[in-house]
C-alpha cells in the first residue's frame, strides 16, 4: 500500500518536472533529488566562498584604487551568492552551519578552479574573464532548474555576475594595452588559467555519473561536454581579438562542425585535484575552517547577548 | 552552547514606494538589528530597496501542499467572481 | 602657510585616514567570522575607499601639479602619509577590529557633521554623502561593541582588552595645528575641539551599556599626522604600493 502511494507520488512528482512545473520547499520530493539538490547546491556554495580565498589574496595589492574597489566589490557578491546558496539549501531542510563543516571535513567538495594560486595580478583578469565565464556557462541554465528556490537563487546571482566577467576581461585588455612585461603578464596567466577553466565543466560525460539522472530531473539542462564546447567556442575568439594565444596545440576551428576542436584535458590532473591534492586545496580548506573557528567568540557572544536581552524585556513587560 | 547556530530570518524587501515587500531570501542573525543589518548588505547592495522586513523562520506558518487541493481548488469553480463571467450587451461601453 | 597648502593637507590627511582603514577592514575580505559579517566588513571597506578616492580627486586638484589620485594613493614615502595612527593598527580578532572602527567612527560622525556646512562645496558635497554612510558605520560598530561587550564572559575579556589597547590612540583624532587654524577660521572644516566631550559621552554611553569602560590613565599616542607612524603602516604600504612600485608608470 505504502510503496503503491510511493509510486504515485514519485510519478506526480517527475510529471510536475516534466510539463515545467517548478518544486517548492515543502512539496513531495523523492529522496535522492532531495540529497542530489542539497549536495550540487551546498557545493556551489562553497564554491562560491571558497572562490573569496584566491582573489582576496590581490586586494591587498590592487594596482590603483578603481581596481581596489571592483576587486571589493565582486568578492563580496561572490560571499552574497554563498549566501543566496546556502538560503537554498537550507529550504531543504539542510542546515548551513552542517554543509559548511562537511567543507572543512573534506567530505563535502566545491569548485577544484579554486585550488590553483593567484601568482600575478593578471590572474585577477583571468579569473574574472575565464572562470566567470565558465560559471556564467554552467549557471544560466540553472535559472530554469526544476527546484524554486535554487532557480531563484540562480536568477539573483546571474544578474549580479554579470558585471564579474567583464571587469575581469577589461583587466587583461588592459594589460594586453600595456608594456611588453603586461602584455607577457597576461599571457603567462592565460597559460596557467586556460586548462583548469576548461576543467571547470567537470568530466567528459561518457564519464559523469549524476549528468543522466539531473537532466531528467531537470536540475541540469545541458551535459558537461556541451557547455564545455560553447565556452571554447565564445572564448578562443576574444582570446584573439586581443592578441593572446591559447596554449593548445590542438585547437582549431571546424569548418564542418562549426566548432573549435581542441586538446584532450589532462585527467589525472583534474582527478588529483578533485582528490585534494591540487596546489592550494589545503590552503583554501583551512583558511575557511581558520575563519570558522576564530569567529566562534563572536557568534557566541552575540547568541549571549540576544539572550540576555530577551529575558531583560521579558522582565520589563 | 558552542554549536548553537545563529536563527534564521526571512528577508522582505519593498523595492520602491507604491510596491508591497516581497520575499528575497533568508539568512543568519543572533537578533533583529542585525537581521535588518546583515538584510541591507546582502540584498539591496545594488539599491533593490527602500524599505526591508525580517521576520524569524521559526514564525513563519505555512500552508501544506499536501492540502493545497482543499484550499485553493474550490476557487477554480467560481467563475461568477470574475469580471468575464457574465455578459454585456454588444455596444455598452464603459462596463 | 597658504590656504591652499592647508587645505591639501587636510585632504590628505582625511583621504588617508580612509584609505588605511578601509585597507585594514578589506584584509577581512573572506575571513570574516561568519558570512554576513564578511559582507558587512566588505561593505564598510567598500564606503571608505570611496570616501579616500574623491578626497585624493580633490586633493590632486587643489595641488594641481599634475598628480592623480592614484599618485597620492600609492605613490608617497611613508613620511607622507599624515592618517592617525589608530586607523593603521593591525586588525587583530573580531573584537579589536570593531573597537578600532568604533572609535574612529564616532569622532568621523561628529567631524563629517560639521563638515557637511563647509563653505567649500565640493568638501561640503563629499560630506554630505559620506555622512550617510558614516552613520552606518557607526550603527553597526556600535552594535556590535554592545553585543560583546555584555556578550560571553570571554568576549567581554578579549574586546575589554582591545578598549584598553586601542584608547591611546584616540586623542590624536583630535590634533591640531596651523593647518586646522587656517582652515577653521576660513569656514572650511569643524573646530575638532568643540565637539570631544561630546565624543567622549557618546563613546562612553555606548561602552557602559557593553559593560565595558575606557582605562583611568592612558598614556595617548601620536605622530600620525606628521608622518611619524608605527611599525604597522611600512608593511601595509609595502602590500598597498607593490604593484605601483614593481612596475613603475603603467596602466592598470
Amino acid at each position: 500500500m505504502e510503496k503503491d502511494n510511493l509510486e504515485v507520488l514519485d510519478r506526480n512528482f517527475q510529471d510536475k518536472v516534466d510539463r515545467e512545473i517548478k518544486i517548492e520547499p515543502k512539496d513531495y520530493m523523492p529522496d535522492a533529488y532531495r540529497k542530489t539538490l542539497i549536495r550540487q547546491i551546498s557545493q556551489h556554495a562553497h564554491s562560491e566562498i571558497v572562490g573569496q580565498l584566491p582573489e582576496a589574496n590581490w586586494v591587498t595589492r590592487a594596482p590603483n584604487l578603481r581596481r581596489k574597489a571592483v576587486l571589493l566589490a565582486k568578492i563580496q557578491d561572490e560571499a552574497g551568492h554563498g549566501l543566496y546558496l546556502y538560503s537554498a539549501v537550507e529550504t531543504l531542510g539542510a542546515d548551513r552551519e552542517d554543509t559548511i563543516d562537511d567543507l572543512h571535513s573534506g567530505k563535502a567538495k566545491y569548485s577544484s578552479i579554486f585550488n590553483y594560486p593567484t601568482l600575478s595580478w593578471a590572474d585577477m583578469g583571468m579569473i574574472g574573464w575565464l572562470v566567470d565565464g565558465a560559471a556564467i556557462m554552467n549557471q544560466v541554465p540553472l535559472c530554469r532548474c526544476s527546484y524554486g528556490p535554487y532557480a531563484r537563487a540562480m536568477v539573483r546571482v546571474c544578474k549580479e555576475e554579470s558585471f564579474h566577467q567583464r571587469q575581469g576581461f577589461e583587466i587583461v585588455v588592459q594589460l594586453m594595452k600595456g608594456t611588453k612585461e603586461q602584455k607577457e603578464m597576461a599571457q603567462e596567466s592565460l597559460n596557467r588559467w586556460w586548462w583548469p577553466a576548461l576543467m571547470m565543466f567537470g568530466p567528459n560525460d561518457a564519464d559523469s555519473k549524476h549528468t543522466a539522472q539531473s537532466m531528467k530531473w531537470k536540475i541540469k539542462r545541458h551535459t558537461n561536454d556541451e557547455l564545455r564546447q560553447m565556452f571554447v567556442d565564445v572564448t578562443v575568439p576574444q582570446a584573439e581579438q586581443i592578441g593572446l594565444k591559447i596554449p593548445d596545440k590542438d585547437l582549431k576551428f571546424n569548418e564542418e562542425t562549426g566548432h573549435y576542436d581542441f586538446g584532450e584535458i589532462d585527467w589525472d590532473e583534474f582527478w588529483q585535484v578533485v582528490k585534494g591534492h591540487g596546489p592550494c586545496n589545503t590552503e583554501r580548506v583551512a583558511a575557511r575552517r581558520k575563519a570558522k573557528e576564530d569567529g566562534m567568540w563572536v557568534r557566541e557572544a552575540a547568541n549571549a547577548y540576544a539572550e540576555k536581552r530577551a529575558k531583560r524585556n521579558k522582565k520589563a513587560s | 552552547m558552542s554549536k548553537k547556530e545563529w536563527p534564521l530570518w526571512e528577508v522582505f524587501i519593498r523595492s520602491k514606494q507604491g510596491l508591497s515587500h516581497k520575499h528575497v531570501g533568508s539568512l543568519r542573525a543572533a537578533d533583529a538589528e542585525m537581521a535588518v543589518n546583515n538584510a541591507r548588505d546582502v540584498y539591496t547592495r545594488r539599491s533593490e530597496g527602500v524599505s526591508i522586513w525580517v521576520v524569524e523562520s521559526a514564525n513563519v506558518v505555512a500552508s501544506d501542499p499536501s492540502e493545497a487541493g482543499p484550499l485553493f481548488e474550490p476557487a477554480n469553480s467560481k467563475a461568477y467572481r470574475h469580471p468575464t463571467f457574465y455578459e454585456v450587451p454588444e455596444g455598452i461601453k464603459h462596463m | 602657510m597658504t590656504k591652499q597648502e592647508a587645505l591639501f593637507e587636510f585632504l590628505l590627511r582625511k583621504a588617508d585616514d580612509s584609505l588605511i582603514i578601509g585597507h585594514r577592514l578589506s584584509e577581512w575580505c573572506g575571513h570574516g567570522p561568519i558570512l554576513e559579517e564578511d559582507i558587512a566588513l566588505t561593505n564598510i571597506a567598500l564606503d571608505l575607499i570611496g570616501q579616500a578616492t574623491e578626497l585624493y580627486k580633490y586633493a590632486a586638484k587643489v595641488e594641481d601639479k599634475g598628480r592623480t589620485e592614484d599618485d597620492l594613493a600609492f605613490l608617497r614615502l611613508e613620511r607622507e602619509y599624515k592618517n592617525v595612527l589608530l586607523v593603521e593598527q593591525p586588525n587583530g580578532d573580531f573584537g579589536k577590529t570593531i573597537v578600532r572602527q568604533f572609535f574612529f567612527d564616532h569622532f568621523e560622525h561628529l567631524f563629517y557633521e560639521g563638515l557637511v556646512n563647509s563653505k567649500d562645496e565640493r568638501i561640503a558635497a563629499i560630506a554630505t554623502k559620506t555622512i550617510k554612510e558614516i552613520k552606518y558605520h557607526l550603527r553597526h560598530s556600535s552594535e556590535w561593541v554592545i553585543r560583546l561587550g555584555d556578550g560571553t564572559e570571554e568576549s567581554h575579556e578579549r574586546v575589554q582588552e582591545s578598549v584598553t589597547a586601542l584608547s591611546r590612540f584616540i586623542d590624536e583624532m583630535f590634533y591640531q595645528n596651523d593647518v586646522d587654524e587656517i582652515l577653521i577660521k576660513e569656514g572650511i572644516i569643524p573646530d575638532v575641539k568643540l565637539f570631544k566631550d561630546e565624543f567622549y559621552k557618546n563613546i562612553e554611553a555606548i561602552l557602559e551599556e557593553a559593560t565595558l569602560k575606557l582605562p583611568a590613565e592612558n598614556y595617548q599616542m601620536s605622530g600620525g599626522r606628521k608622518g611619524v607612524h608605527t611599525e604597522h603602516l611600512g608593511y601595509l604600504l609595502a602590500e598597498l604600493q607593490y604593484m605601483q612600485r614593481t612596475y613603475p608608470g603603467m596602466e592598470w
